[in-house]
């Protein structure tokens, strides 16, 4: 019985991974150009497209296929930036948004076309339904525990990139005061753009590790959207490790519902989501600044 | 003192600029030379922050030239105009509050001009900036964070130091400390344009003035040669 609780806790825990991983990406750029990319989520299922592309009909392993899809997707990012998002900029807040739900419904209706409404699911040989015994008879599956570590190695590693770098240093400066960096001299718009395609990176892999793990269709992007907010929102806008903090959260009251019910399984997640936002409408840690 | 084929650093010929239908400058005409500390004074909305925007390249001038030695740069982008040696300390400091103090001041070098400022420069002619370098941006006093500030144009390795209002909210001392280091500043060879509303020091400080009124020139010249009636006119338009 205790081991079954555990268990289920475990998986909820690794669940967070994968919605932590939704969620860095969707704060990255809400936290340096104050852009609320609704077309996050359609963005991550139309990088499952592609991956399953890839190892559809080039053959290609799935962790191979990652490998390929992160530059093809920071590529796109930038190009998204650069030809679309850009043109925006300034013509306040309202425009943004619009911009992006359109880019949304443009996405969905695409894959409509191109790939019909049945879901799909990237096969990965195997490691989908393989299990690790943590003794005590504790088993975890292959799958969540690799994308679990693969979201902490991503947040780790864009924690770096961020603030100890001189990169981000500047990426601070724009998110700060986008003004006053423009009249320092930093190019704000390249900026901008690796700032997004940084976020589309983060994103294939994103894509990836969900289209292994559960089943997707060109209309799936909105709840994932949903999940992205939840987790950013739970651990306190702008701060990255928060975000993973929010994701496990999510991910155990999602569990958690779907013992009582399968169907109890979102609404779970959406409860906790209310609760703790209702209690800490900061989100549970703060943004992160210098001492 | 004009630079080598007599181009000055800084040539503004004829700039006007409107804010949709309203004109903030008039056919502005303005020249700073190589090695010179020119001022720009004038009262609240005289247009002087138009005039600093204008040179850094955001706010685009709708008519007339602004040349760098000798070229062109009204409509580059304000990353490119940094990069060929304008600098600004802008109004009100803006340090960006999520950086450190330290983090603020390298900022200024991301423009890549090679020159003599490092941080241990900076800090040479700031040591009261060592204590407080990892404290953020808005924790120190005004004073500091106008350092920081200075510092970061500084590490940008300017030909050209824009001072928007840098007395604005300070005590008269921290003031007079930063009009102390212009001589030295000069001599390395940065020349300095002061955008003040408080006249007495800024036209104590440089060669020559220019001052605003109502979007235009309204009196130039060197401040030993006109009277203080003279600024206080042109400076509120009455009298």
């Amino acid at each position: 019985m205790v081991t079954g609780w555990i268990e289920l806790l475990l998986q909820g825990v690794l669940l967070g991974g994968l919605y932590a991983l939704f969620g860095v990406g969707l704060s990255l750029v809400f936290g340096v150009m104050r852009l609320v990319n609704i077309a996050h989520g359609d963005l991550i299922v139309l990088m499952a497209y592609v991956g399953l592309l890839l190892t559809d009909k080039l053959g290609l392993g799935p962790f191979t296929a990652l490998l390929v899809l992160i530059p093809l997707s920071c590529a796109f990012g930038f190009a998204l930036q650069a030809a679309l998002f850009e043109r925006i900029l300034n013509a306040g807040p309202l425009a943004p948004l619009l911009v992006a739900f359109g880019l949304a419904v443009v996405i969905q209706n695409s894959l409509l076309v191109g790939f019909g409404a049945d879901s799909q699911k990237l096969t990965a040989g195997g490691i989908e339904v393989a299990s690790l015994s943590l003794g005590s008879g504790i088993d975890v599956g292959v799958l969540p525990l690799l994308t679990f570590a693969i979201a902490v190695i991503t947040i780790g590693a864009l924690q770096l990139l961020v603030y100890r770098s001189s990169f981000g240093r500047l990426l601070r400066a724009v998110s700060d005061d986008r003004q006053a960096a423009d009249l320092l001299g930093v190019n704000t718009r390249t900026i901008y753009r690796i700032a997004m395609a940084i976020s589309m990176g983060v994103t294939a892999i994103a894509a990836i590790m969900m289209a292994m793990r559960a089943n997707f269709a060109p209309s799936s992007g909105p709840t994932q959207l949903i999940f992205a907010f939840e987790a950013v929102v739970i651990g306190g806008l702008g701060n990255l490790w928060g975000t993973l903090a929010g994701g496990i959260i999510l991910g155990v009251a999602q569990i958690a519902g779907a013992q009582i019910d399968a169907a109890w399984q979102v609404l779970f997640g959406h409860l906790a989501f209310l609760g703790l936002l209702a209690v800490r409408p900061n989100g549970l840690l703060q943004r992160m600044a210098p001492e | 003192m004009t630079g080598p084929q007599g181009t000055p650093l800084l040539s503004i010929e004829g700039l006007s600029l409107w804010y949709g239908a309203v004109q903030a400058l008039w056919h502005i005409d303005l020249r700073i030379d190589e090695g010179e500390c020119v001022a720009v004074i004038g009262a609240n909305g005289a247009g002087k922050s138009s005039l600093v925007n204008a040179i850094a390249g955001v706010g685009r001038p709708r008519s007339g030239r602004i040349r760098l030695a000798g070229l062109d740069i009204e409509s580059l982008q304000p990353s490119r105009v940094s990069a060929l040696g304008i600098a600004i300390v802008p109004e009100r400091r803006r340090l960006f509050p999520s950086l450190s103090i330290e983090e603020n001041i390298l900022v200024g070098a991301q423009v890549g001009r090679p020159g003599p400022w490092t941080l241990k420069k900076i800090y040479d002619l700031f040591p009261e900036l060592v204590p407080i370098r990892s404290l953020g941006g808005h924790l120190v006093s005004g004073g500091q964070q106008q350092m920081a500030a200075i510092a970061r144009a500084l590490m940008a390795n300017p030909r050209l130091l824009l001072c928007d209002e840098i007395s604005l909210g300070l005590a008269p001392i921290i003031v007079a400390r930063f009009y102390s280091m212009f001589p030295a500043l000069r001599a390395s060879g940065i020349s300095i344009l002061v955008v003040e509303q408080e006249t007495r020091r800024a036209l104590g400080a440089c060669d020559r003035f220019y001052c605003l009124l109502d979007g235009k020139v309204s009196l130039s010249g060197r401040p030993l040669e006109v009277t203080e009636d003279a600024v206080n006119q042109s400076y509120f338009g009455i009298g």
